[in-house]
């Protein structure tokens, strides 16, 4: 199970006697390399990065700490070892063995998924690659980076299976991935939220809570594939994107942390004295919470959809934790509560469960983001203090499906395009509310110390203390 | 009892996420999880570790020693980890000393018998006694107070050697002064109260830091010569001390998080609120949280002990309050003085569950305090009598006067 460190590309999926597949990739990866210089972390290269890598992929050698360049992370290909017996679990091949070739009515469907998974990876490290010039500390950088590095890893999961599977169109799949640039009027990436700017570390924080948690609810669902080789590769990226949830949930924890202490400490709630104060005010926390959950919500699609349905029915992307679900898993007779907007009031209808699955993928991941906000909520709570922070209704500010025509507020009711014009600064960031946290970002480089708006971790990364040297400087 | 003790693998959820990485790390599926916690069942869990590297936060490697295992039910209720009971060992508990007894009596004589907090860890008492005392050796005295001062405090460091002295804050060790007294019998054996936390006033050395004023004046203020303070301070660096205890099983700090410390003291009565103060400040990264509210008095800035490093405290562990009695061309003030100046924050301290209250000091600083405390309480619409005998009951009340 250990994984092949000699060759060119790490990998346990036994690469070297694969001598086509290899080369195609040992062409990609140079390709991959000139990318990561032009697009990754800027002012990165000379770093030593105290970063985890897989050793193996079994859970005791996964995590392997040391010191690296970032060029020259050993980026990687790791399945999770195969099941035996595996078989569909849900759709109309259920129970039939997983495939572990492309079946050939569904190998654009397949192609397609793998491909917008794989263009939300590098994306991210493009939104991002300012940050590391703004730091908070340390300790920060080193998480970022890391964040950074899987994401790339994922890109190369990604183009493994193209490359692996889908011969000469996943070959040209491949080079597009590193020709697509996020934010680019001509050649943007494929999701919308993968196309907004990543401009300070609270949208950074806000991006791996919310943004890099629908990556989690997305490879989960893909975990349940038929098709085994996309649902061994998600598997082992879910144990990696779990590090960049935990450095989002943190990161906020952390700033509202340092907010409160200097709330208490000057007994004030007002945004402009705390501002004054070098901290960030809750009210501009909210309006960061509501934008990014807002986009991130568009990322699920429409309520009804027959992608969605298809996919499910062909076995290829099933329902988070489909396994641990007590139904039929064919959903042919289910009917899920959708909402509606008509009549100028929000509404609910049935549909059919298959043509819901966006919703239902959408539901779950609210109430996930929900448990997040309500551990964030516990600091005011040990703090004794009377404001709490929201999720917003699922139908405010969204682009996408039935809402996108209509303006919805926070708390879930239409407004008018008035009352709209006069709260949207209260309720989505503002310019004013960007200069501001802007003028906050200040790279922080002493080990030990921390910028102003963010209190220091409660624990160091593999126990390392808070002041551990996590990034040197050449 | 102590031997029975179960190390039981817990995940501790105010660090988790909820990723749901250890419960797909599980070979044995002990892990679990609903809306709100993830936990580990204890009959399944076999220590295998394969859930701990892949854990993004560290919660995962959480342990307890335990008499009866926490149940999966109990474990998802809970918002954060029980306190760590340390072992025990019920067979290596000595007597304390009928002397010892009678002084802790004492000084205890307003609060009486009241428990531990619930939380504190379980103190070994009296491992050492005068007939069979621990010897420590001395790895610094020097003096806490300015030389114009008036009086002599000083810090003095012993250090057990190999010698096992394990104690806690708050806890008290009983120092036998060499010689006989008069009638050819040995000294009586004088209380210290231990100025350091538990892990030591240098970490993981074996040793305790102890404040000790030199006695050159009776109660009365008559001129006396304290046998044991005077054989202390003149101690020097390599000169050894025998030493009985550790006693004290009351007078100790919650361990959980989120308990509130309000301390009250003067002068060497600060040696356990040093102690409790810096323990919670070498865990402060753990985020522990629970606000300390110290009032401290003395005459001058020049007579109070550890003064300078008080000063440096972080705001986000502790806020000081200080008194003076005796600075030329300016009011006195005493540490009930300073109270009723902050009656507010005193009396949201006295109307928290969270809150534990200890006094050190001088027997006539006691009855200011306690009538200070009373009158913050009318203020603030809370009863003090009936308090008074709620939070001694719970734990909540600590007085040690002398």
């Amino acid at each position: 199970m250990g994984i092949d460190y000699a060759s060119k590309i790490p990998n346990n999926v036994d690469l070297a006697n694969d001598k086509a597949l290899q080369r195609a990739l040992e062409h990609w990866q140079p390709k991959y390399l000139d990318w990561w210089g032009e697009m990754g972390p800027e002012g990165s290269k000379l770093q030593d990065v105290y970063l985890r890598t897989a050793v193996s992929v079994d859970p005791k050698g996964w995590a392997h700490f040391d010191y690296v360049k970032m060029p020259d992370y050993r980026w990687g290909i790791f399945l999770t070892p195969p099941e035996q017996n595996r078989t569909i679990g849900f759709g109309a091949h259920k129970g039939a063995p997983v495939w572990n070739e492309v079946p050939g009515e569904y190998r654009s469907t397949l192609r397609r998924i793998i491909v917008t998974q794989g263009d939300t990876e590098p994306a991210s490290v493009e939104q991002q690659r300012q940050l590391g010039r703004t730091c908070p500390s340390l300790y920060d950088l080193r998480n970022l980076y890391q964040v950074n590095v899987e994401e790339g890893r994922h890109l190369w999961a990604m183009v493994y299976l193209l490359h692996a599977y889908f011969g000469r169109d996943g070959r040209e799949e491949g080079e597009e991935l590193l020709m697509r640039r996020s934010g680019d009027a001509d050649k943007p990436r494929i999701l919308g939220a993968f196309n907004e700017r990543t401009p300070d570390w609270l949208s950074f924080f806000m991006f791996t809570f919310l943004t890099d948690r629908d990556g989690k609810y997305q490879l989960a669902a893909l975990a349940e594939s038929g098709f085994d080789p996309l649902a061994r590769s998600t598997r082992f990226m879910l144990t990696e994107e779990a590090h960049h949830l935990f450095v989002g949930e943190t990161g906020i924890a952390r700033i509202i942390q340092r907010t409160v202490d200097v709330m208490r400490e000057h007994k004030t709630d007002d945004p402009e004295k705390l501002r004054k104060l070098g901290v960030i005010d809750i009210p501009t926390i909210q309006r960061y919470l509501n934008f990014h959950f807002s986009v991130t919500l568009d990322l699920y699609g429409s309520e009804s959809s027959a992608n969605a349905s298809l996919f499910y029915k062909s076995g290829l992307k099933g329902r988070f934790e489909e396994s641990k679900i007590g139904d039929d898993h064919q959903l042919a007779n289910d009917e899920y509560v959708v909402p509606e907007v008509s009549g100028g009031r929000i509404l609910t209808k049935k549909i059919n469960s298959l043509l819901a699955l966006n919703e239902r993928l959408r539901d779950d991941y609210i109430v996930d983001c929900q448990a997040g906000v309500d551990r964030w909520n516990k600091i005011f709570e040990r703090a004794e203090l009377p404001m709490r922070l929201t999720l917003a209704h699922k139908g405010f500010h969204r682009r996408i499906g039935a809402f996108s025509s209509a303006k919805v507020s926070p708390d879930g009711r239409l407004v008018s395009d008035a009352e709209w014009t006069a709260n949207e600064s209260s309720w989505l960031p503002t310019d004013d509310d960007h200069k501001f946290i802007q003028s906050l970002m200040g790279a922080v480089t002493e080990p030990g110390k921390f910028a102003g708006y963010i209190a220091p971790p409660t624990r160091g990364i593999n126990n390392q203390p808070a002041n551990f040297e996590y990034v040197r400087f050449a | 009892m102590g031997g029975d003790l179960a190390r039981q693998h817990l995940i501790d959820p105010e660090v988790c996420i909820r990723c749901n990485t250890c419960e797909e790390a599980c070979p044995v599926k002990a892990i679990t999880h609903d809306k709100r916690n993830y936990v580990v069942d204890f009959a399944l869990c076999n220590e295998c570790g394969d859930c701990l590297p892949p854990c993004p936060t560290g919660a995962i490697d959480s342990w307890r020693r335990v008499d009866k295992p926490f149940s999966i039910a109990e474990q998802l209720l809970w918002d954060s980890l029980p306190g760590d009971s340390e072992p025990s060992d019920a067979d290596r508990l000595g007597t304390v000393p009928d002397e010892v007894a009678r002084i802790t009596a004492a000084a205890t004589s307003s609060s009486g018998a009241v428990p531990p907090p619930w939380s504190a860890a379980h103190p070994y008492v009296a491992l050492y006694t005068p007939e069979r005392p621990a010897v420590a050796t001395v790895a610094g005295n020097h003096r806490l107070t300015d030389e114009d001062a008036e009086s002599d405090i000083r810090h003095l460091v012993l250090d057990f050697g190999k010698t096992a002295f394990p104690v806690l804050e708050g806890q008290s060790i009983g120092i036998l002064p060499p010689g006989t007294d008069e009638d050819g019998r040995p000294h009586r054996v004088r209380l210290y109260s231990i100025a350091s936390p538990r892990d030591g006033e240098r970490p993981r050395h074996n040793n305790l830091a102890l404040t000790v004023k030199r006695v050159l004046t009776d109660h009365e203020g008559r001129p006396t010569r304290g046998v044991a303070s005077n054989h202390l301070c003149d101690l020097a660096r390599g000169d050894t001390v025998k030493i009985c205890g550790p006693y004290g099983t009351s007078f100790l700090m919650p361990n959980h998080p989120g308990a509130k410390l309000l301390m009250i003291c003067t002068g060497t009565g600060s040696a356990p609120m040093r102690a409790m103060t810096e323990r919670r400040r070498r865990r402060l990264a753990l985020r522990e949280g629970g606000d300390i509210l110290l009032f401290f008095g003395a005459r001058r800035p020049g007579e109070l002990p550890y003064f300078g490093p008080l000063s440096k405290l972080p705001r986000d562990l502790i806020q000081v309050e200080l008194a003076f009695s005796r600075v030329p061309g300016v009011p006195k003030e005493y540490v009930q003085d300073r109270m009723r100046a902050r009656s507010a924050d005193v009396a949201r301290f006295l109307s928290s569950d969270e809150a534990f209250v200890y006094v050190c000091g001088h027997k006539r600083m006691e009855e200011g305090v306690m009538s200070a405390l009373a009158d913050i309480c009318r203020e603030h619409g809370l009863d003090w009598a009936s308090l008074r005998v709620s939070l001694a009951r719970e734990g909540r009340l600590h007085i040690e006067t002398y």
